[in-house]
């Protein structure tokens, strides 16, 4: 019957999780309110603010406007899942250290979408990573730090010092 | 990365923040990621109508839907009024008897679920009376204009008429006379985090609130006086903050007192989630403005006098507009000599969501006008723009001086003088640019500005904190004031570590909670690291004082002698008679009888400095301290579609804030101040209205600053040491807020000669003003 709760399998930060939803759930709800993921932000619920963002099979997404059951079968990592352990990913580890997060409610998002960007092009320019974080609004820090740690971070990644 | 300064352990220096790794790993938790056991979910029913009287709610409906576990009406609250302060308590919980602005809460609903709540609410029936509206200042100050509220003639919210000196002597002397009319948007806070609260009464005599509340001890004192509670009984606790900026955070709305009244009816926890079309449609607004400046000066571009006439849309209740109209003109007097000076200002009621403070509260108005107006200035009388600046700057007063304004403000320090140099030298200033490439025109523009630190108000201003020793040498620090994202906490907890001699690491803050942290303001006026900083200091010093004189006995030396460095404690004249700090604090609470190490310390300045600020006069210190600040912008305007966007180069902001505690934070906050709601308001930012209705209370349709515009920001220190902050410190990032916009239009006005007085210069007011100007050129 339409409305009937659905099987939705999918893997998310890097474990294998079932369970039932809704066909109209949305990622971002069942991410929040089944799985108890929080650190993906409900900002907009419209796709532009970007503070929903995940990893879908490695790009980045935006949690309030995808069906969890389009998840099906696919690979979601959210915020909780970017560090490995207690030990930061380089992303995180250079917005840390940069003094780029304020209040933090688009940190998660920018993650995402820096995680995104740098798996697919590991040296960006300054204007490739400002092209990757547009979807994402922050209210406090004018961006430049986050755009300078994500080029820090890329910089460690491909071997630079760490 | 960052330079250092001053010859201290911690402060100075870049400061990692002690929020950020549970911010970047996603753990923070905000309002909306709370939880409590058997939590009920509640929606709020809202008007249609812009002004209509309530004639009569219907529940009965909505009473009987499966799920539902409370409904309640502006009824339930019992004739509560509330405000911004006593004579303003004009607003009511959900409306009564009149909604006064379009979606205006008038019933709540608490159910299992947030869809069942809401088809509730779309349940109960509301019979309404419409009445004409006020939509405009223009049609509020006609002579019988419906009325807002009805024992509110003129629908005036608030006016001021200050005069200092002679203006009107000064401008028949004036060589040069200017008068110009500039309007600022009605913009949103831009905070991407939706207020959220939850509610739920341990006991029915006893009320905890979290919510995303900058100012905890606001909600704290009304509630108190909304459910006749003692204030023992209140307990706010603020979670991690998604940015604030002024007003909606501080104070309430109808989704807080909604959720309060609906656990209390339900005796259940409720949730209340505003969704961001509830925020763009119904939370707090920058005042829209149009302020008509008139500036005299002599031939070499001095200033003679300023006379503000400004008119101001304040929307459907008070709220802060007394303090916003008072700030348009109180810090009038900086950065600039102003002999003779004239304020009118005048607020009006309309049937709109209502306006409060913003980040660069009042002042941005006329910073912007006269920022504009004095490149109009210098350009008529050929003097160069940052020249006429510098001529007419209030330098910086000898240490053990101070410069008072016309109308009574003590400035201590003022580094303005070297902002100007420093931005005018990064960005080479006079030397020969290329301005056109093709159909890209570009220009810079280059301003000054004041704001006010450690705001002073009269009624309860007081800052305090608590340092508590444990056993093993860690610290907890306490403080009422609240971090909402600027980073607060972590300068508490370095300036703790500072005195104390202690890693930052050691020294761990709690987010605000009125059961247990001193009350305190919260987060506006950039109050918090001034007066906060200052009360750390008293706070780490008692508890220092209580160890010293342990130490002393120990060490077998003067009180005096002992001094706590790097966790070590030793005599002053022989480091090797030492103990480390742990062993001291252990030693003292465990050595008969025993101590607890509690050092307590508020802020003195606040009350203690000059003269408090007369709302009804103009005069008075309503700072601790003022920053200074200089900023350039450069700008590339496609002169076939109007577009603009800032560059990366020449795009510098040069800051006073007295000495950087956290150069890391500094920095951040004046690239943020003056992107998102400087630029922001410059550039993008507008709410279109028709009607009391926002045509586009969405972030696709409400332009907001992003990543691919945004302009990499260069900031530099200017250090002036202010003897009355904390360490030097004065406030980060309000001042470059108030630069942006100037310096973006003058900068236009630099790129292509045409003025875009009115705000934002969207692609589309550029386009035609080029078009008017080109027409101009063609006629000769």
């Amino acid at each position: 019957m339409k409305g009937e709760p659905k099987d939705l399998k999918f893997t998310v930060n890097g474990k294998a999780v079932e369970l039932k939803v809704k066909p109209k759930a949305l990622l971002l709800d069942v991410l929040r309110n089944d799985l108890k993921l929080t650190g993906t932000r409900t900002g907009c619920e419209v796709s532009a603010c970007g503070a929903c963002t995940v990893n879908l099979d490695g790009k980045a997404v935006r949690a309030c406007s995808i069906l969890a059951l389009q998840a099906n079968g696919h690979e979601v990592v959210t915020i909780e899942g970017v560090a490995d352990g207690d030990k930061l990913h380089p992303i995180q580890q250079a917005m840390v250290d940069h003094g780029a997060i304020e209040c933090g409610f688009c940190t998660s998002g920018m993650v995402l979408s820096a995680r995104a960007l740098l798996a697919e092009n590991p040296n960006p320019t300054i204007e490739d990573i400002k092209k990757a974080i547009q979807g994402n609004l922050c209210a406090d820090s004018g961006y430049t730090k986050y755009i300078e740690a994500i080029k820090i971070a890329a910089g460690k990644m491909q071997g630079g010092k760490a | 990365m960052s330079e250092t300064f001053g010859d201290f352990s911690i402060l100075g220096k870049p400061i990692r923040r002690v929020d950020a790794i549970a911010k970047v790993t996603g753990q923070a938790k905000y309002a909306n990621d709370i939880e409590v056991a058997d939590m009920l979910y509640g929606f709020v029913k809202r008007s249609p109508h812009a002004h209509a009287r309530i004639r009569n709610i219907d529940t009965s409906k909505a009473e009987r839907l499966p799920g539902v576990k409370a409904i309640i009406t502006g009824k339930d609250f019992n004739g509560f009024k509330w405000g911004w302060s006593n004579p303003t308590r004009d607003e009511e919980p959900l409306a009564v008897s009149k909604v006064r602005y379009l979606y205006e809460g008038v019933a709540a609903v608490a159910a299992i679920d947030k869809d069942i709540a809401e088809e509730a609410c779309d349940l109960i029936e509301v019979e309404y009376e419409p009445l004409p509206g006020v939509f405009t200042r223009e049609e509020a100050m006609q002579p019988g204009a419906p009325l807002v509220h009805d024992n509110r003639p003129g629908n005036v919210t608030v006016e001021y008429h200050w005069s200092f000196g002679n203006v009107e002597k000064a401008f028949a002397e004036s060589y040069l006379l200017r008068k110009d009319t500039f309007n600022t948007p009605r913009m949103a806070k831009g905070y991407i985090e939706p207020p959220a609260t939850v509610a739920y009464w341990p006991d029915p005599s006893r009320l905890v609130f979290i919510g995303a509340k900058g100012s905890p001890y606001f909600p704290y004192r009304i509630l108190s006086r909304c459910f006749n509670l003692p204030l023992s009984h209140v307990r706010i606790i603020a979670p991690f903050i998604g940015c604030d900026f002024g007003g909606t955070k501080n104070d309430m709305t109808n989704g807080d007192f909604s959720a309060v009244m609906l656990a209390k009816k339900a005796a259940k926890p409720v949730k209340v989630v505003n969704t961001q079309f509830d925020s763009l449609t119904t939370d707090l607004r920058r005042h829209p403005m149009a302020v008509t400046m008139t500036t005299g000066v002599t031939k070499d571009g001095i200033i003679t006098g300023i006379h503000n006439e400004i008119i101001s849309d304040g929307g459907a209740y008070t709220r802060m507009s007394p303090l916003t109209h008072f700030l348009t003109g109180i810090c009038m007097g900086m950065p600039y000599h102003l002999p003779n000076f004239k304020h009118d200002v005048t607020c009006y009621f309309t049937n709109n969501c209502s306006s409060a403070a913003m980040r660069g509260h009042g002042v941005y108005h006329t910073t912007f006008a006269r920022e504009c107006q004095m490149d109009m200035i210098a350009d008529e009388l050929g003097i160069d723009r940052v020249e006429m600046r510098q001529r007419n700057i209030i330098k910086n007063p000898k240490p053990g001086t101070i410069y008072q304004t016309i109308n009574d403000i003590h400035v201590a320090t003022a580094g303005t003088e070297e902002c100007l140099q420093k931005v005018a030298e990064a960005v080479g200033w006079g030397k020969k640019r290329e301005k056109v490439k093709g159909n890209k025109a570009y220009g810079i523009g280059l301003v000054a500005a004041a704001f006010l630190g450690g705001t002073q108000l009269s009624a309860h201003n007081a800052c305090a904190c608590i340092v508590r020793v444990c056993e093993d040498g860690t610290v907890n620090y306490l403080t009422g004031a609240t971090d909402v994202g600027m980073g607060s906490d972590t300068i508490g907890c370095a300036i703790v570590a500072e005195v104390l001699g202690l890693p930052i690491e050691d020294v761990d803050i709690k987010r605000v909670d009125t059961a247990y942290t001193p009350a305190d303001p919260g987060s506006y006026g950039s109050r918090v690291t001034v007066l906060m900083g200052e009360a750390a200091i008293h706070a780490a010093e008692d508890a220092k004082k209580q160890l010293r004189e342990y130490a002393a006995k120990l060490l077998g030396a003067m009180e005096d002698e002992i001094v706590f460095k790097d966790k070590q404690v030793f005599v002053k004249s022989n480091h090797a008679r030492s103990i480390p700090w742990e062993r001291l604090v252990r030693m003292a609470c465990y050595d008969a009888p025993g101590r607890v190490i509690i050092g307590r310390g508020h802020s003195k300045r606040a009350s203690d400095l000059h003269t408090i600020a007369d709302f009804s006069t103009g005069k008075g210190d309503i700072g601790t301290n003022y920053s200074f600040t200089a900023h350039a912008i450069q700008v590339e305007v496609d002169t076939e579609t109007g577009v603009v966007r800032c560059t990366d180069d020449n795009n510098v902001v040069a800051h006073d804030c007295g000495f950087p505690l956290n150069t890391l934070a500094v920095e951040t906050q004046a690239q943020g101040g003056s992107y998102h709601q400087g630029v922001g308001a410059a550039l993008y930012e507008e709410f279109k209205m028709d009607k009391g209705l926002t045509l586009n209370p969405n972030f696709v349709d409400y332009q907001r600053p992003r990543a691919y515009e945004a302009p990499m920001t260069d900031v530099i220190h200017v250090i002036t040491n202010d003897p009355f902050g904390p360490f030097g410190a004065k406030e980060a990032s309000e001042g470059s807020t108030c630069t942006a916009p100037p310096a973006v239009i003058n900068a236009i006005h630099d790129a292509t000669g045409v003025w875009i007085k009115d705000l934002p210069a969207q692609p589309e007011r550029v386009y035609w003003a080029l078009k008017e100007k080109r027409e101009e050129v063609k006629k000769g």
